[in-house]
């Protein structure tokens, strides 16, 4: 069981209050994280990942145990701490500045 | 009783305004959708409590949703969106081609047979039909095949902006797009072809070119639907033969600069457009908001100002925030980039405020309800 925290307008599109808990089969890693969660909520297709790429959108950001994880291949192992449940990984709307 | 239903996109989520018949007291609900941008909301006229809206973020990308209870309660529904065939390219701000990329939906269509079909107008410019309530969409290639290796995004986008569908033939739609021009199909969307004759850009390189028009916006009536009022960039024009040809009607407006344009609903030849000082000054002149009223299909325009500011004004009207009623006094709204939208229900000779302190307007829609 994983841990998703996701930022206020993805959980209100969702219907989500507080974290997904998500059960992941193999590997944990993003792609396998993110799969899950938009198998779980398909209304989320699109918002985090471009359709047709994959590709994370580009003010998306990926965090966990205090590591951007934003960059890192979408088939890295996440870190022990996210795929033992012990910590979420945060889906973060990158800061708009200003 | 019959009312009316304005429904309000804006920066910052849907708004629903309803009225009785006399349009004087109103009900504001919302924000609905809160916190993204609302290009568009708009309703079947096959059903009217089904609405579609495009939700977009510069964060969550586009977002489609729909409501079956007129705006009370919304749904999300399919938002991929995928250039059919060889995505191909256009032309880019460099000189170079570029390839189409989907960056959100401007404008949403429903169409005036089937309230499961709507079609949307999306950035990077191409037409998408969905038959399923919004579920799925499909892209009409043919359009960018009219030419689309020349069209080239302006600063604000290259986007379908204006879809119209003929009532008399249902072969026949029309579009518009920033900064291409105006398109029109006779068979169903299989073929298009550029509908530009008579325009004169002084900003593109061959002022008379078959593409490359900024069209702001184009409408018509459905009783003479052959009929087209244009607002372009510059100019105001109409064409009496489908698009064939256009000529300027601009007469004597103080700017024919601007973005909407409409049609009285009872009367094809009175026209609405809300002129703005210039391209480089997207403000009113003289910051008085006036929308100048045509009962002559342009040439010979009148300024409408009772009940709208006349100093110190310096809003926009954007092109999708214009919408006329079909009550019998034909009401007249339109929202601004300050956050007021204002209603007449006689035509445009008096006007009030519905709601002054909404977020910047992006798109007006209006209801005429059984």
């Amino acid at each position: 069981m994983i841990r998703v925290a996701l930022p206020y307008h993805l959980r209100n599109l969702a219907q989500i209050s507080g974290e997904v808990e998500l059960e992941i089969i193999g590997d944990v890693t993003q792609r396998a994280a993110l799969d899950a969660l938009e198998a779980r909520y398909p209304m989320l297709r699109g918002t985090l990942r471009d359709h047709t790429t994959t590709l994370r959108r580009p003010f998306i950001r990926f965090y966990a145990c205090e590591e951007d994880l934003s960059n890192a291949s979408p088939d890295d192992l996440l870190p022990a701490a996210v795929a033992n449940g012990e910590e979420p990984l945060l889906v973060v709307g990158a800061i708009a500045g200003g | 009783m019959s009312g009316v239903r304005v429904l309000v996109g804006t920066r910052k989520g849907a708004f629903v305004l309803t009225s009785d018949e006399k349009r004087q007291q109103w009900n504001i609900s919302g924000p609905h959708l809160a916190g993204w941008e609302i290009y568009h909301v708009k309703g079947s006229p096959v059903n009217p409590d089904r609405l579609y809206a495009s939700q977009s973020s510069g964060w969550f990308g586009q977002v489609m949703q729909r409501s079956d209870d007129g705006g009370a309660t919304w749904n999300p529904v399919g938002n991929e969106f995928k250039y059919e065939g060889e995505v191909g390219t256009h032309l880019w701000y460099d000189g170079t081609q570029h390839p189409w990329e989907f960056k959100r939906i401007w404008h949403l269509e429903p169409s005036l047979t089937e309230a499961d079909t709507v079609y949307a107008g999306a950035e990077d410019a191409a037409l998408f039909r969905s038959t399923d309530g919004g579920l799925t969409w499909q892209e009409f290639s043919s359009l960018r095949a009219a030419k689309g290796n020349l069209w080239q995004p302006g600063a604000g986008g290259m986007g379908v902006h204006t879809i119209l569908l003929d009532p008399t033939n249902p072969q026949r739609m029309y579009v518009a797009i920033s900064a291409a021009g105006a398109f029109r199909t006779d068979d169903g969307g299989a073929t298009w072809k550029p509908i530009n004759n008579g325009l004169h850009s002084q900003y593109i390189p061959d002022p008379n070119a078959d593409v490359g028009h900024c069209v702001h916006r184009i409408a018509l009536h459905g009783a003479r639907p052959d009929v087209l009022y244009m607002q372009k960039h510059w100019d105001v024009l109409r064409s009496d033969n489908a698009g064939d040809l256009w000529t300027e009607v601009s007469g004597n407006l103080p700017s024919d600069f601007g973005f909407p344009i409409d049609v009285h609903a009872h009367e094809p030849e009175t026209i609405y457009v809300v002129p703005i000082k210039s391209d480089s000054e997207h403000f009113p002149p003289e910051g008085k908001l006036r929308v100048y009223r045509s009962k002559s299909g342009g040439n010979e325009w009148e300024a409408l100002t009772d009940g709208l500011p006349q100093s110190d004004c310096y809003v926009n009207v954007l092109r999708d925030a214009f919408a006329v009623d079909t009550l019998p006094s034909c009401g007249i709204y339109f929202g601004t980039t300050g956050g007021q939208v204002y209603a007449s229900a006689d035509s445009g000779d008096h006007w009030m405020p519905i709601v002054r302190d909404l977020p910047a307007v992006l798109s007006v829609e209006v209801q005429t309800l059984p």
